[in-house]
């Protein structure tokens, strides 16, 4: 099973500015759950006012560009880890070093045998996808 | 917090820290069955106590300072107390007195720990049932239940195996210690051995109903990964966890909607998985990076990435895997690797190619009852537009597997091949 734990670091966006101290931590830890066999793959993610959203309300698109008013509550990078039940996920997001200010989200991943047969079948893409497609 | 609850979190703390743990404890005892044993009690300690107290802040350092206690406990006990084991006993009070943890170590010790625990466990003094129970057990944390479950014998079976695999350990003398020298190549080949026979009986399970346990395939990739960073010097160890991260990249690509096997060229590699893909590639590069040419695994790797890399069933660079084939069959020659050049050769040089290299192994006693040779032979002879003789070779093949999903399809290809035979009357009719 794959889980995601997600990072919330639960301050001003304008404030995340990690010291050497916190991005040591941080690499320790990483390598703890590389060295364990449990990280399939990282990221750190710019801030969300460097980025965009698009919202639909009643039919209507609008896209709106940051900074947002929530800005404490946007999602900061994410973990997917390899693990056999929620609660292994949970002990390895326990492990992940904080300021004492976060919130950590852990969510499973779907996989294609998660959803029933005709889910699947509606999943079943061409043979042949486009060239788009391949990096 | 509730029992039940509590009782799941100590397992997932049990599944993270028991291999360093009993590798800590192996290395103080200098026994592997002791080491287990003290693990196993610091484990009973812990689901009776924090369901009252709480799990700790560090509940791996707690399991750690339980078994060092539950060690002082059984050396003062035993009778037989030998000077050295009152040495042992000494220097564990002593560093419990300190507040030291084992696991607070440095990253060295817990690695080396780590490393002698699965020489240990992958000993060649030891048959593969054996090895592979004990590794499953001490380094990828599972319980005997979930043993025996993946591998369907009965607990009892897999219970047996591991009280004999210790025993064994004990009389051969085995010592606690990384092998050096000469002695590290074939030990490794050991190690590499036994999380490749896990990976596979999770990847194509030789018994049962289900073609396919991911569980168990994800049991062996991690083992590989955590082998891969304690001897990253090691090109094979990383082309087994590429070779591995590849081919599980199909998992999902692999059965149909109704669980039956889909063979790699009809598979919808839209399915494939391109996060392990990635991971494979990347293994692979880190092998070719290390100086020496690539050995076994590293070749198998090398020609799960042709099929990786391509798009479209169509764009697969055959002759290169064909080559790569050639190199597996003088590095690691075996009628098994002859037969998947066949099948290489097949597809790049055509049908008859390949089938004028399956028949030099027909009589190859080691794959008469080998129910790929069938299958191989069969899949070419009705591609030349031998119908009759293909059918019975997939028949034969259908009878040689034990695998119910891949009888099925077999004996599907026997009725298909029947049913082309007689539209195939059609004059001009020509396949290949």
């Amino acid at each position: 099973m794959r889980f995601m734990m997600m990072i919330y670091p639960g301050i001003e966006e304008s404030e995340w500015q990690p010291d050497a101290e916190t991005v040591a931590a941080m690499g320790k830890y990483n390598e703890e759950l590389t060295r364990a066999g449990a990280l399939l793959a990282l990221d750190g993610l710019h801030a969300a006012s460097k980025g965009a959203r698009i919202v639909y309300r009643d039919g209507q698109r609008t896209i709106l560009d940051g900074p947002f008013a929530e800005s404490k509550e946007v999602i900061g990078g994410y973990w997917i880890i390899q693990a056999k039940s929620l609660e292994e996920a949970m002990e390895w997001a326990k492990r992940v070093p904080s300021d004492g200010n976060m919130m950590l989200e852990v969510r499973q991943i779907f996989e294609m045998s998660d959803f029933p047969a005709e889910v699947q079948e509606a999943a079943q893409l061409s043979q042949t996808p486009p060239n788009q497609t391949s990096a | 917090m509730a029992a039940p609850d509590v009782q799941r979190t100590v397992d997932a703390v049990w599944r993270i820290e028991s291999p360093r743990l009993i590798a800590a404890l192996a290395r103080m005892m200098r026994d592997v069955g002791v080491a287990e044993d003290l693990a196993q009690d610091a484990l009973v300690a812990a689901l009776e106590t924090w369901p009252q107290s709480g799990v700790p802040d560090n509940p791996g350092a707690w399991l750690m300072a339980t078994a060092k206690h539950c060690a002082i406990d059984m050396i003062r006990r035993d009778g037989r107390l030998r000077d050295k084991q009152e040495q042992i006993a000494r220097d564990l009070a002593a560093q419990l007195a300190l507040g030291r943890s084992e696991l607070d170590a440095v990253g060295q010790q817990i690695g080396d720990d780590l490393l002698g625990l699965i020489f240990m466990c992958c000993h060649p003094v030891l048959g593969t049932d054996a090895r592979v129970a004990l590794t499953l057990r001490m380094l990828g944390g599972l319980t005997t239940v979930e043993i025996a479950r993946a591998y369907l014998v009965p607990e009892a079976t897999v219970a047996q195996r591991i009280v004999r695999a210790k025993r064994t350990l004990r009389e051969a003398r085995v010592p606690f210690e990384v092998p050096s020298g000469d002695e590290l190549a074939p030990r490794l080949a050991s190690v590499l051995e036994v999380i490749y026979l896990i990976f596979n009986e999770g990847y194509a399970a030789t018994v049962g109903e289900d073609w396919l346990r991911p569980a168990l395939c994800e049991d062996a990739l991690r083992l590989g990964r955590v082998l891969a960073e304690l001897v990253p010097r090691e090109p094979e160890a990383h082309a087994l966890v590429a070779l591995m991260e590849l081919t599980a990249s199909r998992t999902s690509a692999r059965t149909g909607p109704g669980g039956e096997p889909v063979l790699l060229l009809d598979q919808d590699r839209s399915r494939w998985d391109l996060l392990l893909i990635g991971r494979g590639l990347r293994a692979l590069d880190r092998a070719q990076r290390l100086p020496g040419p690539l050995g076994p695994y590293g070749l198998q790797a090398a020609i799960a990435a042709c099929h990786a890399r391509a798009r479209r069933a169509e764009e697969t660079d055959w002759l290169r895997i064909a080559a790569l084939y050639d190199a597996l069959a003088m590095v690691a020659p075996s009628p098994v690797v002859e037969l998947n050049r066949a099948v290489a050769v097949a597809m790049g040089f055509g049908p008859a190619a390949g089938l004028e290299l399956v028949d030099a192994l027909a009589g190859e006693p080691a794959l008469a009852r080998y129910h790929l040779l069938a299958s191989v032979r069969g899949d070419l002879l009705e591609r030349v537009g031998r119908a009759d003789e293909a059918r019975a070779e997939f028949e034969r093949a259908a009878a040689l597997t034990g695998n119910a999903r891949e009888r099925e399809l077999m004996l599907a290809r026997a009725r298909a091949c029947q049913s082309r035979r007689r539209a195939s009357r059609a004059p001009a009719a020509t396949r290949c």
